[in-house]
């Protein structure tokens, strides 16, 4: 395996949280490479620390101690503009509640990372290009006929695939899944992973976090995360 | 984009920003409704008191006046710059009113005496002439009978005003004659009468009225002819005395810098004096804001006050911004933290709440200002229809000298309101919105409230 095709790499990562005076130790020296275009999957009980890797993997929290690197860069080096342009255009971000905007219809929640990386004027520009490319995700996804309907119009599922629709839209290199399914019946989840494997096949690396070991088997690669290390 | 996308949709959205929107309107609208009519009647009355007293009064110091005024009047009247000049006498004195239905008491009164071929050059009382406005230079001629010596009166003294604030006199002049009776003084402020009678009394008989706007000038003053005044506090006695000079300029000439002009003109004539007098040492050349500067005073003290209170009322309007922004965000906590997830920076979310409380400043000020607009275009209807219905006048107008409450709208006044307004919403929603973009993203994403 050649160094370049590493895109990440989780360099002795340990993470604490404080409840009170109790000090709970939710990470304790993770490390792990992953590979362009595997689909791997963290698994593990629930406190394992399987959601929090990947939150510091999406550079939405912070390790303690060790690091974190996207294509041999640190994002612990990284100041608070390079994490933004992260998070917007390097990572897609897939929650176990979808976490959409209720005031967005879907086109405009798909689109909405697009919003957020461009200037008024940038996003005048290339406004017509994203939304195509929105409407062809959404299409692809079996949403066409939703597009104008608001995410409390939709099933669980059609949010959940409204929520990968918009993590795809500004290409990620990384897609990051929270319990994708977790929230959702098996026959809805099912379709939910068929659409990763799909994605997956096209290329594109997926770190999905599950703690569903029948869901975690449809990944390549499974990880195990037991009391804070991968076993 | 987002940062103006959805400050639109939380505003059509979220029903709590209404109560933004209504909070910041209905400061707007009180702000707007107190200021207009505060402003409209120190304006009035400023108007009012201008009309009255010209553009620059030169005056002695006491009841006594100056002497040299003549030589002086000359003097103004070949500068360019002077329109017209008159002199005035001012002193108090007591008079009795006679009419067909009896006599009052003595009271007393204040006394001008001025000369009507000049004065009303200089006031703009001439169309407030009830019986003489058309020939305003024949205002002392009685009507019943030219040789009476003529007097006009304050027409407060005369009739009182209606609801409407109307007054309502005779066609024709009223059989009513005043009794004056002044002390007359030296230019030593001794009695000039001492060996004899001590005072003047003379009877004049009422030839018009003046209705200055004024209340308390309305209600206290009999206007005699200057030369009958000047007998009767024996200032016509060498060398001549007048109490004041009003001087109207002509267009265009700045107040302030005209007085500068007939201060130093002054001042040049008196050093042109062989022997001036103390009186004419002691003469000021002063604005008409500065000559009525107590009864001016007054009014601007209440507008300030009024300012103030509507200051107090700004500080409300950012508390209940604030606090409505404050619930606002907390709600949007997730939100936040999405945006975050998306790449947001904390700047950009803090500019997207700063322009939601922008949207809901400019939307409250908008409806606030047409409410406003709308209700001062008919405040004195809304005032009639009170009156008819319910026996209640906001300004008493037997009381208070107002014709119509003012509703001309002053665009600083409304822009001041307005950019106000606009600034307490976006303050408002500033401390909130920092609070929540600093939040870190999981934080957001994972607590429902701030």
């Amino acid at each position: 395996m050649a160094d370049n095709d590493i895109i990440l790499k989780v360099c002795d990562v340990s993470k604490a949280y404080k409840m009170g005076a109790t000090r709970i130790e939710v990470l304790k020296g993770v490390n792990m490479a992953v590979v362009r275009g595997q689909f791997i999957a963290a698994t593990g009980a629930s406190g394992s620390g399987k959601s929090t890797l990947l939150h510091i993997l999406g550079a939405l929290d912070t390790p303690d101690s060790g690091h974190v690197e996207f294509e041999g860069n640190n994002l612990a080096a990284a100041g608070n503009a390079r994490l933004n342009h992260y998070r917007n255009k390097s990572v897609g971000f897939v929650f176990q509640f979808y976490h959409l905007l209720d005031e967005l219809n879907v086109v405009e929640n798909t689109m909405l990372p697009a919003m957020t990386g461009t200037s008024v004027f940038g996003w005048l520009a290339v406004r017509r290009s994203i939304r195509k490319r929105a409407v062809e995700l959404l299409d692809r996804l079996g949403l066409a006929s939703r597009l104008a309907h608001r995410p409390w119009q939709l099933s669980g599922g059609e949010r959940q695939r409204v929520a990968i629709a918009r993590a795809l839209i500004n290409k990620p290199s990384l897609l990051l899944a929270d319990e994708p399914t977790g929230n959702l019946d098996s026959e809805t989840g099912n379709g939910i992973l068929t659409v990763f494997d799909e994605l997956n096949r096209a290329g594109q690396t997926i770190i999905m976090v599950t703690h569903d070991n029948r869901i975690a088997k449809r990944a390549k690669k499974t990880v195990q995360l037991s009391d804070g290390r991968i076993v | 984009m987002y940062k103006f996308i959805l400050p639109l949709r939380f505003l059509l959205k979220r029903r709590i920003t209404y109560l933004a929107v209504v909070a910041v309107a209905l400061c707007v609208f009180v702000a707007l409704v107190v200021m207009t009519v505060l402003s409209g009647l120190t304006a009035q009355f400023k108007q009012k008191a201008h009309n009255f007293a010209g553009d620059c009064i030169v005056s002695g110091k006491s009841l006594l006046g100056f002497d040299g005024y003549e030589s002086f009047i000359d003097i103004l009247r070949q500068q360019p710059y002077v329109r017209s000049v008159t002199p005035v006498i001012r002193t108090s004195a007591l008079a009795k009113a006679h009419t067909p239905v009896g006599e009052t008491n003595e009271v007393p009164r204040e006394i001008i005496g001025l000369d009507p071929n000049t004065f009303f050059n200089v006031t703009g009382l001439a169309t407030s002439l009830s019986w003489h406005s058309r020939d305003p230079e024949n205002a002392f001629v009685v009507q019943y009978d030219p040789q009476l010596p003529g007097c006009m009166s304050g027409i407060g003294i005369l009739v009182d005003r209606d609801e409407q604030g109307e007054y309502h006199l005779p066609r024709q002049t009223p059989l009513v004659s005043f009794e004056v009776t002044v002390l007359p003084l030296t230019a030593r402020g001794s009695p000039a009468k001492a060996a004899t009678d001590l005072v003047n009394t003379k009877t004049f008989w009422l030839s018009d009225t003046v209705n200055s706007g004024l209340a308390r000038v309305d209600w206290s003053t009999i206007y005699l002819p200057f030369d009958q005044a000047q007998v009767l506090c024996g200032m016509n006695l060498q060398p001549r005395r007048t109490t004041a000079l009003h001087i109207r300029f002509g267009e265009g000439v700045e107040t302030e810098a005209g007085c500068g002009h007939v201060a130093k003109l002054w001042s040049n004539y008196l050093s042109q004096q062989a022997s001036p007098s103390d009186l004419m040492r002691q003469v000021r050349v002063q604005s008409w804001r500065l000559y009525q500067r107590e009864m001016i005073a007054a009014v601007e003290t209440e507008q300030r006050m009024m300012s103030v209170i509507i200051a107090l009322l700004g500080v409300i309007t950012v508390f209940i911004v604030f606090v409505v922004f404050y619930m606002i965000v907390s709600h949007k906590s997730k939100d936040i933290g999405i945006l975050k997830s998306l790449g947001a920076s904390a700047v950009d979310v803090t500019t997207m709440f700063l322009n939601f409380g922008l949207l809901v400043g400019a939307l409250g000020s908008a409806l606030g200002a047409i409410a406003g607009w709308q209700f001062l275009v008919h405040i004195n209807d809304l005032e009639a229809l009170m009156l008819r219905w319910f026996h209640f006048q906001l300004w008493n107008r037997r009381l208070y000298a107002i014709n119509e409450i003012p509703n001309s709208i002053y665009g600083e006044v409304l822009l001041a309101i307005v950019a106000s307004a606009i600034l307490a919403s976006v303050l408002g929603a500033l401390a909130p919105s920092i609070r929540g973009a600093r939040k870190p993203p999981m934080q957001s994403l994972t607590v429902n409230r701030l």
